[in-house]
């Protein structure tokens, strides 16, 4: 859920709005956001399961120091999604366990 | 690999690195700030309440106003600032490994500030590894700067300033905070922040902890329990909420990997979060040339971490002859004098005498060894 209107901050407006897919689906989020805050917005927390115990993990610091929101995000496993903006059309998968690394291209 | 070269490289664009960059570009260095967040500040702009402390340390100011005025500074300073970009390397040279946008850069400077902050510490107890469960920190920079709520209602742990203010911004942003648990037998924060929580309502449990969190996939649930003196759980005090979220706010811990890296001499001091570099009245550490500021030497506030970071500044400029000895000096005592302000008080005083132990085990150990000087500990390294 957005912080639109807040007491002391100024109200959200003239955000650009766009399009990352999560697994598939669309999900619509803000140009430059974390994907990590995008993805909280549309109610979804579960961002990996952990390799031994198959634990679900979400988000824990949200500054990029704890590794706890890693997802496969336009195919690169192990991307911390809370230090990782947001770009149109980008790709963001749920990770199990050790994602295996891509060759990339 | 690229290079870059420059007088000053600065580790962190958070209130101590910005400091230092504003000190030493204004003195005429050639200064670098790194920092691997997309926007400058660190932890400043999700700091949306009113600062303490007296006229000069912008009381009653709102520390993302502090930030706004800051980065101005040190954008009219010269200095620049390299963004998405961290340093994961650091060598006895002086020299760091920067991976930036994709590229991987060797950044040479004749000083190096580390200013890297502090990160939240964890909390263990069944359920506390379920999403939901997080730093009241994670949930600050959700609803201050990313503007998405965590959750909509929510458990905290912990009652110092951390645990009250977070709460009463969650309350701010929408959420509802069904409580605050509190191990200690009283209140950790200042009576201010805890009177704004209380007159909202929110129980503040004092001689409690989280006995556990339920969820299959995420938080649906939260339970606590009283203790005794000794930390002993109460049985049958159990009390049951139901909530989608928990946030610990139950301390930080310097992020020191970079100072490790770099061979500094470390301190154990509990109350600033555990091992912190010895450092002296410069913020110069015990290896010659570099320098340490905020969190990073120890978990103080946003006001003692820019004074940190000036001090770092000016004494790096002076040591790289861009400032008179005079006019270094003079400028030091005056930051001196604005750090022993802040660190006085009913919950300053504390933290003083936890610098002056810093700064005491620094002379002893300068007084038994010779500071390592850059070259010296190469040779070590390559031997
Ligand atoms: C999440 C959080 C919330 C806080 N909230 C409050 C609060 O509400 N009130 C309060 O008084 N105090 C708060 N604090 C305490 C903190 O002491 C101060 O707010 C202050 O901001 C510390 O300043 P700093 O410059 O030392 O660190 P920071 O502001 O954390 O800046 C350090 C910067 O360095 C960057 N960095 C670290 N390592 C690297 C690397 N290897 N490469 C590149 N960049 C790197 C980090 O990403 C960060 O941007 C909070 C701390 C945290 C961690
Ligand atoms: S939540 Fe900790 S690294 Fe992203």
């Amino acid at each position: 859920m957005r912080v639109i209107e807040h007491p002391i901050l100024d109200e959200l407006k003239d955000q650009k709005k766009v399009t990352l897919y999560y697994n598939g689906e669309p999900v619509e989020a803000v140009e430059g956001e974390p994907v990590a805050a995008a993805l909280m917005n549309a109610g979804i927390r579960v961002f990996r399961t952990t390799a031994k115990r198959h634990e679900p993990r979400g988000i824990f610091c949200a500054i990029g120091r704890c590794t706890d929101c890693m997802m496969i995000v336009d195919g690169i496993p192990n991307t911390r999604t809370c230090v990782t903006p947001v770009r149109d059309g980008m790709r963001v998968e749920k990770q199990e366990g050790l994602a295996p690394l891509k060759p990339q291209a | 690999m690229r290079e870059i070269i420059t007088d000053v490289a600065i580790v962190g664009a958070g209130s101590a690195g910005l400091s230092a960059a504003y000190q030493a570009a204004s003195a005429g260095a050639d200064v670098l700030v790194i920092d691997e967040n997309a926007r400058p500040g660190g932890q400043l702009f999700k700091q949306i309440h009113k600062f303490f402390g007296s006229k000069e340390h912008q009381a009653g100011t709102r520390g993302f106003v502090i930030g706004e005025q800051l980065l101005d500074k040190v954008e009219k300073s010269g200095a620049k600032v390299l963004l998405d970009s961290l340093v994961y390397g650091l060598l006895p040279d002086k020299s760091m490994g920067v991976i930036s946008k994709g590229q991987n850069y060797s950044v040479k400077a004749k000083k190096i500030i580390i200013a890297s902050g502090a990160k939240e510490n964890y909390m263990a107890f069944p359920g506390s590894t379920l999403p939901g469960v997080m730093g009241a920190g994670a949930a600050q920079t959700m609803i201050n700067v990313n503007r998405v709520l965590p959750g909509e209602r929510i458990l905290m742990v912990g009652s110092g300033n951390v645990g009250l203010i977070v709460s009463y911004q969650l309350m701010q942003a929408g959420a509802e905070v069904v409580g605050i648990v509190e191990g200690a037998p009283k209140i950790g924060g200042y009576g201010v922040h805890a009177g704004k929580i209380r007159r909202a309502g929110v129980p503040i449990y004092v001689g409690h902890t989280v006995e556990r969190v339920f969820g299959k996939e995420e938080v649906e649930g939260a339970q606590i329990v009283a203790v005794d003196d000794k930390w002993n759980k109460i049985p049958g005090t159990e009390k049951t909420f139901d909530v989608d979220t928990v946030c610990l706010a139950v301390g930080l811990n310097p992020m020191t990997e970079l100072v490790w890296m770099a061979g500094c001499q470390f301190d154990f001091i509990p109350s600033f979060g555990g091992h912190v570099p010895l450092h002296d009245e410069n913020m110069e550490t015990t290896v010659e040339g570099v320098y340490v500021a905020g969190d990073v030497t120890g978990v103080e506030e946003a006001s003692s971490a820019m004074e940190e970071g000036n001090m770092a500044g000016v004494a790096a400029a002076e040591a790289l002859g861009y400032l008179e000895h005079e006019e270094a000096e003079r400028r030091k005592q005056e930051i001196r004098g604005r750090l022993n302000t802040l660190r006085s008080g009913m919950f300053g005083a504390g933290r003083r005498s936890a610098k002056e132990k810093q700064l005491e085990d620094m002379k002893s150990y300068l007084a038994a060894h010779k500071r390592t000087a850059a070259e010296q500990k190469e040779e070590v390294f390559f031997a």
